[in-house]
């Protein structure tokens, strides 16, 4: 294990992990806010990847048109939402095969519409070169998406802790039923929840082409990782899917290159261990 | 008691019709998929278990099922091994250590914790499935399984082996019956209700669920043996979260906690699936709404829809007569 080895692998893992967040913190918060497990958010990354590669094929802004990929799976989650799983947020068994059944339309809605093949996405112009250390290469665009997703970390975090919505939301997760006493209208937070969620999950789609590419398949491939993060990081904490992704992220990536056919397996490892000795995760709260 | 008489007959006329419908000229198609619907049966009854009786909603049924369905496929074309019972036991073995493992992660949690970490096991095995190519031959599967005899019959053709599948189907739902009304199934129950008290009763809850757990994973196990024999393939796909959640909607639809109910729930999803598939290439995308219609629609199963839907007609029918 050589330094470069070791470098490629932690910048990989560390870009690759960031992705993660921008699925995994939509997951983390819905389920902390509403106990619904949502099986789709893999999907909402899909089809903003799809969405967006769409519209940079048609000659528009790479940046706009991932922001349109997140707008336009944020009102498609909306609407889900809306007309059935609301009504559902304290029965996490019916919500959670409800968001399947979503899931199983969209990857066929998203195979009739964009077709079997595997679409390859390239980074904007601006970002196809790479920095040179020493003998180390790194590739311009995944430290861009690192700090793109760090940014948008940031501003989850300052939402939450100082805004009013964000003291609504932290509010609603510790007791929903004395904020709804206290005339809290806590049903807006869960659509504004339900929304950011579906928004960066869409918009991270397209971010996340140059590394992941999009084909159908790749969110059934997402979840397991996604589900780690939650787990190890702690259920509805954001801090802890922040944890959990970069770590989960760094842990794929040595598993990849280290063991190439068990690279899944890995996974399992610091979900085993994180449940023998924290079960509610690294920032999650006992119930 | 003339209820559950009532039902027993009712269970043997079933039976006689099962046993004679490959020697009254029902095309091999439907034979082919009745066999199918009891091997989904299986598993949907040791899912039954743990869902209805146990109170574990356990969305790593399917991995179950697909560990017993690779052992058959790596125990035949690496070591060898095809004669019925041994592979039969290996596959049952195979499970039953999954669920052990499976058990000591997932039961540190419970309720809405245990479905998530569930569903991360199934996924964790799905992608071993996926990606070990040198031992499950990726996404490619293993092919090549061969179903063995049964002691002197030869069940390589599809009516012997419905009647394997069938045999496999009453013994599991037996022995599924007695396991829930034993004084163990009466604990389970109460672990169900309240597993608080029950802790106070002195009783060890953790124990109960990891018993029940691969006790369920050993039925499972079982039926995905038979289900590798049945299509002489297996793929990631048979161990998918897809295919959990699948098993869980035949449950449900099925009607949770009754055993019996399970095989209606097989029943309707393998013939709709099957008939989806031939109709449209979008069944999928049906199958989406299928699951938004039962669980909104139906979420007491089709043991409870139907006698209601019937108890309505029936209600209204003289109501139309008098118009």
């Amino acid at each position: 294990m050589d330094l470069r080895f070791f470098a490629q692998n932690a910048l990989g893992g560390l870009a690759y992990g960031s992705l993660l967040f921008l699925i995994a913190s939509g997951l983390t918060l819905v389920f902390g806010l509403m106990r619904i497990i949502n099986l789709a958010q893999t999907a909402f990354y899909l089809l903003g990847a799809y969405v967006g590669l769409t519209l940079v094929a048609h000659g528009f802004d790479f940046w706009l048109s991932s922001v349109a990929g997140g707008v336009v799976t944020m009102v498609l989650g909306l609407a889900v939402y809306s007309a059935f799983l609301h009504r559902y947020h304290a029965d996490p068994l019916t919500s959670l095969l409800l968001t399947l059944g979503f899931a199983l339309i969209l990857d066929d809605g998203i195979l009739a519409l964009w077709g079997g093949d595997p679409r390859s996405v390239s980074p904007p112009p601006m970002l196809r070169g790479s920095i040179q250390i020493g003998t180390l290469v790194f590739p311009e665009y995944w430290l861009a998406v690192i700090a793109i997703s760090f940014t948008v970390a940031a501003i989850m975090f300052v939402s939450l802790r100082r805004t009013m919505l964000g003291v609504i939301i932290r509010a609603s997760v510790d007791d929903e039923e004395m904020a709804r006493g206290l005339g809290v209208d806590v049903n807006r937070a869960f659509y504004v929840v339900f929304a950011a969620g579906a928004l960066i999950a869409g918009i991270g789609g397209l971010l996340g082409g140059p590394i992941t590419s999009a084909y159908p398949g790749l969110d059934g491939e997402l979840t397991p990782l996604a589900f780690a993060v939650v787990i190890v990081g702690g259920m509805g904490s954001l801090t802890g899917a922040l944890v959990g992704s970069i770590l989960i992220g760094l842990v794929n990536a040595f598993g990849k290159a280290m063991f190439p056919e068990l690279s899944y397996f890995t996974i399992f490892v610091p979900v085993a261990l994180i449940m023998a000795f924290r079960p509610q995760g690294l920032f999650g709260r006992k119930q | 008691m003339t209820l559950q008489r009532r039902w027993l007959i009712a269970a043997g006329a079933g039976f006689i019709v099962a046993l004679v419908l490959p020697r009254v000229g029902v095309p091999t198609f439907y034979i082919s998929l009745l066999t199918q619907a009891w091997i989904y049966a299986i598993v949907a009854m040791s899912l039954d278990l743990l869902v209805g009786f146990t109170g574990l909603v356990n969305f790593s049924q399917a991995a179950l099922f697909g560990v017993g369905a690779y052992a058959v496929a790596i125990a035949a074309t690496r070591y060898h091994v095809v004669d019925f019972f041994p592979v039969v036991c290996i596959g049952i073995i195979a499970a039953v250590v999954t669920a052990a493992i499976f058990g000591l992660v997932a039961l540190r949690s419970e309720g809405v914790g245990f479905i998530i970490i569930t569903i991360a096991l199934n996924e964790i095995v799905w992608g071993l499935a996926y990606q070990w190519v040198s031992v499950s031959g990726g996404d490619n599967g293993i092919t090549g399984i061969v179903r063995p005899p049964v002691g002197p019959f030869d069940v390589s053709a599809n009516t012997g082996y419905y009647y394997v599948c069938l045999a496999f189907f009453v013994i599991s739902l037996i022995l599924l019956s007695v396991i829930v009304r034993s004084p163990f199934g009466l604990v389970l129950k109460g672990v169900r209700e309240t597993p608080r008290r029950m802790r106070a009763l002195g009783y060890n809850v953790w124990l109960y669920r990891y018993f029940a757990m691969m006790i369920s994973a050993g039925f499972a196990g079982l039926a995905g043996v038979l289900f590798a024999w049945y299509n002489q393939f297996v793929g990631p796909t048979s161990l998918s979260l897809d295919q959990s959640t699948q098993i869980l909607i035949m449950v449900i639809l099925g009607g949770i906690g009754t055993l019996y109910g399970q095989l209606f729930g097989a029943l309707v999803v393998v013939f709709l699936s099957n008939e989806l598939s031939a109709v449209t290439q979008r069944w999928e995308m049906v199958l989406g709404v299928v699951y938004f219609v039962v669980v909104m629609y139906a979420p007491g199963g089709l043991v409870v829809l139907v006698p209601r839907l019937w108890a309505r007609l029936r209600g209204l029918r003289p109501a139309v007569e008098r118009t």
